[in-house]
């Protein structure tokens, strides 16, 4: 496996931006991925002639086909580069790697890469589809067949409500230190076990929100970075690994594709889970952060619901995890918001929750019933 | 013939009865005649869900549909409190469980006893209900003893 520091050059996270989170009527698809790319432009000094590249994730609400072509049209882009990765929430690492290959290939040299949607002010049926023949079977929506995960993990390692509760009282904690978020008011344990239930084991507040909103980022190589005015965050590690089967067709229920790729991103940086100051883990449900974390290696497997006990996983704690409140309490969009966020933590932009001397960051993301599975890790450079 | 059809017993899944295709008739038609059909590849034996025009465990293409006793183990399962659909509105709340068949495929199906009786482990059996005068659905029931 190459490591990315041994590419022909490095390369970097030079902008990043985000539209409102929440409700936006009246803001399309395109305006979402619009104006995060505008946001992630404006943030490095760059204007939309400086892009020959642009990606896009899918709008998860209508899926459109040549996704990424109406969005540089939109931005006034002819790009050299552009496509719509299906990895569902991984494609926005997946196409980090893609803009990265494409770069190393020549091709290209400013990439923005982008996801915007509007489920809540427009079709959200995609959310709680019938799973076709499986309909009758009265599974609907994520968080049904996620619960069925969450439901093996606690009968395989004696997981518990309290611990999944710890995951959403921490990531609301730290969305109360966010004035983007969603979410602010910090809730209890109390409030946790009231909430109503939707599919046990899950309570309302094991699972995120639905969300408009947009982000976007800007990579291109380090010799372009250093000329910009953000300091450059740098990728050091990339990793896929995908358990793909449907969910309940797979062999271990209490498994994502975070130990391939936790793997395969940690060997391409050369660096280690004890290296890592902060972690951006995506928390559709309370149960993935525990089993991404346990596959990464940052605790035995079957201990990720002790692991978040205490503080250890908050602001100020040995490992703090989703700082801007994930999708959880910052907004339900899928993953493209923690990149966004690593991004700020390694340029020391996040105030009351900033993680103090932030060098390295790790991003996760997947997608689908954790059918995919991409991790990032970022740096300030001295890594 | 018509004499011998049994009740129709639960007309509100209708709306969810999937299309009859090529590839799915022959397990809808098992479910209508009162036993689970899955298909089993003649060259090596494995049984499959959902249907295929080819195996999903070895290079063979030849698929026979066989009657089978679908038995099995919950593997993991869910209590669904939100209605989602209104087919199920007044079987609110129900188990959905994974279910390990004794065939190797594993299945989702709907249980309708009380939620706090499931337990991941326990030996359930297929349960058929009559939703149209000529279609049937699967659901999943403890096995008795
Ligand atoms: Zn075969």
């Amino acid at each position: 496996m190459v490591r990315l520091k041994d590419l022909s050059q490095r390369y970097c996270i030079v902008g990043v931006g985000n539209t409102a989170y929440g409700m936006n009527p009246g803001v399309s698809q395109l305006a979402h991925n619009v104006l995060a790319i505008r946001g992630a432009l404006e943030d490095a000094g760059l204007e939309a002639s400086d892009l020959d590249g642009v990606l896009t994730k899918a709008p998860t609400s209508t899926f459109p086909m040549l996704w990424a072509p109406r969005v540089a049209e939109a931005l006034r882009v002819v790009p050299r580069v552009t496509g719509t990765l299906d990895q569902a929430g991984a494609s926005n690492i997946g196409l980090i790697q893609y803009a990265i290959s494409a770069i190393e290939l020549g091709q290209a040299e400013m990439i923005a890469i982008s996801y915007g949607d509007n489920p809540r002010t427009g079709t959200r049926a995609s959310y709680a589809r019938p799973r076709g023949d499986d309909a009758l079977a009265g599974l609907f929506g994520a968080p049904s067949s996620y619960a069925m995960i969450a439901r093996r993990h606690m009968h395989e390692y004696g997981t518990t409500h309290e611990q999944l509760g710890n995951v959403a009282i921490t990531h609301r904690h730290h969305a109360s230190m966010n004035p983007n978020a969603q979410y602010q008011d910090s809730i209890t344990m109390e409030d946790y076990a009231h909430s109503r239930w939707v599919a046990e084991p899950f309570h309302l507040l094991d699972c995120c929100p639905v969300s408009d909103g947009g982000a976007a980022y800007v990579v291109t190589t380090e010799a372009r970075a250093r000329s910009l005015r953000t300091a450059p965050v740098y990728i050091e590690g990339l990793g896929q690994g995908h358990p793909a089967w449907d969910f309940y067709r797979r062999g271990e229920l209490a498994t994502s594709g975070a130990k391939v790729s936790g793997e395969v991103a940690f060997r391409s940086a050369g660096l280690g889970p004890t290296e890592i100051d902060f972690c951006e883990i995506y928390d559709c449900f309370t149960i993935v952060p525990l089993i991404t974390l346990e596959e990464y290696g940052f605790c035995a497997k079957g201990e990720g619901g002790a692991f978040y006990e205490g503080s250890r996983t908050q602001v100020g704690g040995e490992l703090p995890c989703n700082t801007s409140g994930g999708l959880l309490s910052e907004t339900g969009m899928p993953g493209t918001q923690l990149v966004v966020e690593a991004v700020r933590q390694l340029r020391g932009e996040c105030g009351p929750r900033q993680v103090a001397g932030a060098e390295v960051g790790l991003v996760s993301q997947q997608g689908g019933i954790m059918t995919t599975h991409a991790t990032m890790i970022l740096s300030t450079g001295g890594a | 013939m018509a004499a011998r059809t049994p009740a129709v017993t639960m007309p509100e899944f209708e709306p969810l009865l999937p299309e009859l295709t090529d590839l799915n008739r022959a397990y809808w038609e098992g479910l209508a005649a009162g036993e689970v059909r899955l298909q089993r590849c003649r060259r090596c034996g494995a049984y499959q869900y959902p249907p295929e025009s080819f195996c999903y465990h070895c290079p063979g293409t030849e698929l026979a549909w066989e009657a089978v006793r679908g038995h099995g183990e919950v593997y993991s399962f869910i209590v669904v409190h939100q209605r989602y659909h209104p087919a199920f509105g007044e079987h609110l709340p129900y188990v959905v469980a994974t279910v390990q068949l004794d065939e190797g495929p594993r299945m989702l199906g709907a249980m309708f006893e009380q939620p706090a009786s499931i337990s991941i482990g326990m030996r359930v059996r297929p349960r058929i209900e009559r939703v149209t005068e000529d279609r049937a659905a699967l659901f999943f029931a403890p096995e008795e003893g």
